[in-house]
């Protein structure tokens, strides 16, 4: 398969500072945000976001981790009932600013999903969006506040974001034209 | 995963692990505010329950709910399961409702096996005769697991009249497949002689066995088999096979206590013995919802069988 | 069509009485053999060729529920015999568990009158031992010995307490070749009993009945029969321990003889676990060690005779709860196929001991003089032709009325062609002729 990286870990990790400021820059610091991170990866990387802030701003902001499986519009439609990840939100979201975090901003089905589920857990001030790549190609009327990094995709093409934490390196590959069925991030 | 859940038979090691770990995510469900996920939002969930069980029925009813589906309860008492009509009957008017799942308690043993013959829709047993009760093992291995933290070499006795249990049965099967190591106790005459095909050990001297366990699992006995002489009286039950304090002490520290409910306390299991933290009898009950969530999101889950024909039985 | 002449040209001829096993032409007319041998001429005669077919003496059924009078919706005694004719039988005992029951001579007469209008084969009527089949007092032997009966039996049910079925063996020993035909099943060791007690029955949640609820009572009536001196037979034989009381009891001389049906010589309690509820019979499939030791029992004339125990029952009683359906599988017509295709092709029985098994040896049994052959001049011809090769699916509808067979969906080889009653075809080319 004809894959090309399109982010190193370099990038990768200047693009993750970049957010970081950003995302201060545009609540005026971090008193009223929480990071929720969309499971796979996104929660990983909301970790990666809030070990910045500290950084800069030394304050601990609260992270979870939200699994959007249960809200997919695509249950009994796959072979297979989707498979299930980790949700773990102990803070209130109520009153805050929720920066939701994801990989890949793709037809925009997962954020839907991930929007109806955070409502569910209470009423956010308002949740804004940081991803790490924007390949285009919505299906839904969302944007992302914070990006990565912008990049366009044919829509066959395949992008995958790996991370240390799971992967064992950081990179952002793009892959021809894979038919695949499992694992197909919105 | 298989297209029915009808016996233990129907789910493999791997199955059981991946409905473990899916219920696992149902139970922070259950921690939410809002405990609702629309995940079966549109399907049709039917309660066709032939024995009275509230518990059993509300349960898999509050799952259904969670999920956000639409659940229909047919039991008896209520009009819809009338005298005289035919399980088929019912069946196929359950079908053209157009039931995307089906769970079915019945008196009789094999009904849910005749009702994928006559319905297109998922069928989950629970509980069919003196057969099995493939959701109440599984909520209990559940159980086991989150508590010990594996299922794997487990040492448990299941205690009781196994002779008549289906939660014997489907529970005997269930840990022998994880690898658990299981001892039916109980008198003479209710542990079957042919258990020893099913990969348990059998004793009939319960104190014998309790200082080598890691679970000690009581089933109830009914009261009402005594009349059919297989033991000599409640009073000599209890005596040999009760679970009461001083047994309890016998336990090695860490193991569990548990009981598929509902409680004949005082015959099986001692009142403060039911009360004490190691009997996790309340977990049971609240893991119960999360494991029947978890089965019945995959189940339905998956691609509907819209071509699928009736007869997958 | 039927017809008054006919000749059998060609088909291999197997005749268990007179010991004839080759390929020969058979003249018959008005009813009667008028020949038999070969390269035989019938100008008038109408020609069947049994090219590759085989010929013996028409099938006859010892045990068989007609359900005529009272339970029509199951069967009558034509779509009954009809659906022996099928299967190649031309002569069948109906059991006494109708209703009323047969326990007299006028409901004999009633059954003996329903089967001649019908014509379709002949019908020897078992009269029950106790009145009602209560078990209790016994029935008007005599009178219906009298009237030409010559088994009693109260199956359907056990005769309870050693003390009557000692009574019926002595009486009978007044009249001829009567012979009293036991159901052999301890009721307080069977009850609640939905399959063969064992490793199954422990898996599958269902009560079961041990071997030894058959196995004691066969040997309480071996002993009866013993210490009275009468004649026993013993109905649809399950289990291993019973085949051998019977062995042994044939040894020691006594007058016992025994049957078997077609399904306790294919399937096992193991078959059960689909909950299929028309292989739920009684007595039920044990195990594999017990139909081992039925086909060798089978094969060494232990076991005389192959039974149906034709069993049918409406559909709605049967598409119930496992625990709720009666008991019982059709089989009529498949007896033939499944002795050909489960028994002979495997080897565990010869063809003409399968043949004897299902003609001559219940034929003895039962008094049929006219039936189980010789193939011989003057003889009547009960008769019939079928093709040995012919595969064949066993599907719904059946000729019977009912259609709860244990063998749906199996394959099965072995198809009739013909069968001729008293000289007259009723089955045709594979059909009915009426």
């Amino acid at each position: 398969m004809g894959s090309s990286s399109l982010m190193d870990d370099a990038e990768i990790g200047r693009a993750v500072t970049r957010i970081a400021h950003e995302i201060l820059e545009r609540n005026k610091g971090a008193e009223a945000v929480v990071l929720v991170g969309i499971a796979a990866r996104g929660d990983d990387l909301a970790r990666r976001l809030a070990a910045e802030i500290l950084r800069i701003e030394r304050r601990a902001v609260p992270v979870g981790a939200l699994d959007i499986t249960f809200y997919r519009d695509d249950i009994g439609i796959r072979a297979e009932a989707p498979e299930v990840h980790e949700t773990r939100i102990d803070f209130d979201v109520n009153d805050r600013v929720v920066v939701l975090v994801d990989d890949v901003l793709f037809t925009g089905r997962t954020i839907r999903a991930a929007l109806d589920a955070l409502v569910d857990f209470g009423r956010p001030t308002a949740i804004q969006l940081a991803v790490l790549v924007d390949r285009g190609h919505r299906e839904l009327p969302i944007r992302a506040d914070f990006v990565g990094k912008n990049v366009p995709t044919r829509k066959d093409e395949d992008v995958r974001v790996a991370l240390r934490e799971v992967d064992g390196r950081d990179a952002v590959l793009v892959q021809d034209a894979v038919t695949s069925h499992l694992g197909e991030r919105a | 995963m298989n297209r029915h859940l009808l016996s233990i038979d129907d789910v493999s090691a791997e199955d059981i692990v991946r409905i473990m770990d899916t219920a696992e995510s149902f139970r922070e469900v259950g921690t939410r505010v809002i405990k609702k996920v629309p995940a079966l939002r549109g399907r049709t969930v039917v309660n066709l329950f032939y024995e009275n069980s509230t518990r059993t029925r509300i349960s898999f009813e509050l799952a259904a709910k969670r999920l956000s589906a639409d659940v229909i309860n047919f039991s008896t008492g209520g009009s819809s399961v009338s005298k005289g009509e035919s399980l088929k009957d019912t069946a196929l008017t359950l079908q053209a409702m157009g039931a995307d799942a089906i769970v079915i308690r019945h008196s009789s043993s094999g009904s849910p096996f005749q009702l994928t013959r006559w319905v297109r829709g998922h069928v989950l047993n629970a509980g069919d005769g003196t057969h099995e009760h493939p959701t109440q093992a599984l909520l209990d291995l559940y159980t086991m697991r989150e508590r010990l933290g594996r299922l794997e070499g487990l040492r448990v006795a299941i205690v009781g009249d196994v002779l008549h249990s289906r939660v014997a049965r489907s529970l005997s099967f269930g840990l022998v497949k994880m690898g658990a190591d299981v001892t039916l106790v109980g008198p003479a005459t209710l542990v079957p002689p042919d258990a020893p095909h099913w990969g348990v050990q059998v004793s009939y001297d319960l104190d014998e066995v309790l200082s080598k366990l890691d679970v000690c699992y009581l089933l109830r006995v009914q009261t009402e088999r005594q009349r059919l002489e297989y033991f000599p009286s409640v009073r000599e039950y209890a005596r040999l096979f009760g679970l009461n304090r001083s047994r309890v002490e016998l336990l090695p520290e860490g193991s569990l206590i548990m009981h598929p409910g509902p409680m004949n306390r005082g015959v099986e299991i001692d009142s403060d013995v039911a009360d004490l933290p190691q009997s996790v009898i309340e977990d049971q009950v609240t893991n119960g919802i999360a494991v029947r969530m978890a089965l019945l999101y995959l189940l339905l889950g998956g691609r509907r069988g819209d071509g699928e024909e009736a007869g997958d039985g | 069509m039927a017809s008054l002449e006919l000749l059998f040209r060609g088909a291999r001829v197997i005749d268990p009485r007179a010991g004839r096993d080759e390929v020969a032409d058979v003249h018959v007319r008005d009813g009667v053999i008028v020949d038999i041998g070969s390269g035989l001429d019938g100008p008038s005669a109408e020609i069947v060729d049994g090219n590759g077919l085989v010929l013996t003496p028409g099938l006859v059924d010892l045990h068989t529920h007609l359900r005529e009078p009272g339970f029509e919706q199951k069967e009558t005694i034509e779509t009954g015999t009809r659906a022996a004719a099928a299967g190649g039988y031309t002569a069948v005992a109906p059991m006494a568990n109708t209703d009323p029951v047969a326990d007299d001579a006028s409901v004999i007469a009633e059954v003996r009158a329903a089967a001649a209008r019908a014509g379709l084969a002949d019908v020897f009527p078992v009269g029950a031992i106790t009145k009602g089949l209560e078990g209790e007092v016994l029935a008007e032997i005599g009178e219906m010995a009298a009237a030409g009966v010559r088994v009693f039996s109260d199956d359907g049910r056990c005769v309870p307490t050693a003390r009557t079925l000692r009574n019926a063996l002595t009486y009978a020993r007044a009249f001829d070749d009567v012979v009293i035909a036991e159901h052999c099943e301890d009721a307080s060791l069977s009850s609640g009993q939905q399959m063969h007690e064992g490793i199954s029955s422990s898996s599958l949640g269902l009560t079961g009945q041990p071997g030894a609820a058959e196995d004691a009572i066969v040997y309480r009536d071996i002993e009866l029969a013993r210490l009275t001196g009468g004649r026993l037979h013993i109905c649809h034989l399950s289990s291993a321990r019973s085949v051998e009381l019977v062995r042994r009891a044939k040894a020691d001389g006594l007058r016992i003889s025994a049957e078997v049906t077609p399904h306790h010589l294919v399937f096992i309690d193991e078959d059960l676990r689909t909950y299929d509820t028309n292989k739920k019979v009684n007595p039920p499939f044990r195990t594999e060690a017990d139909l081992d030791a039925l086909r060798e029992g089978l094969a060494d004339g232990t076991i005389d005779a192959i039974a149906t125990d034709h069993a049918p029952h409406a559909v709605e009683e049967k598409e119930a709860e496992f625990d709720r359906a009666p008991p019982g599988t059709i089989g009529l017509e498949t007896a033939l196929a499944v002795a050909l295709t489960e028994l002979v092709a495997p080897g565990y029985v010869t063809l003409p001991r399968a043949l004897e098994s299902l003609s001559s040896a219940p034929a003895l049994i039962l008094g049929a003089r006219d039936h189980g052959g010789p193939i011989e001049a003057g003889r009547p011809a009960n008769l019939v032709l079928f093709d040995p090769e012919e595969h064949w699916t066993v599907e719904p509808p059946f000729v019977s009325r009912s259609r709860n067979s244990a063998f749906i969906g199996r394959e099965l080889r072995g198809r009739v062609r013909c069968t001729m009653l008293h000289g007259e075809l009723t089955i045709a080319e594979g059909k009915a002729t009426r």
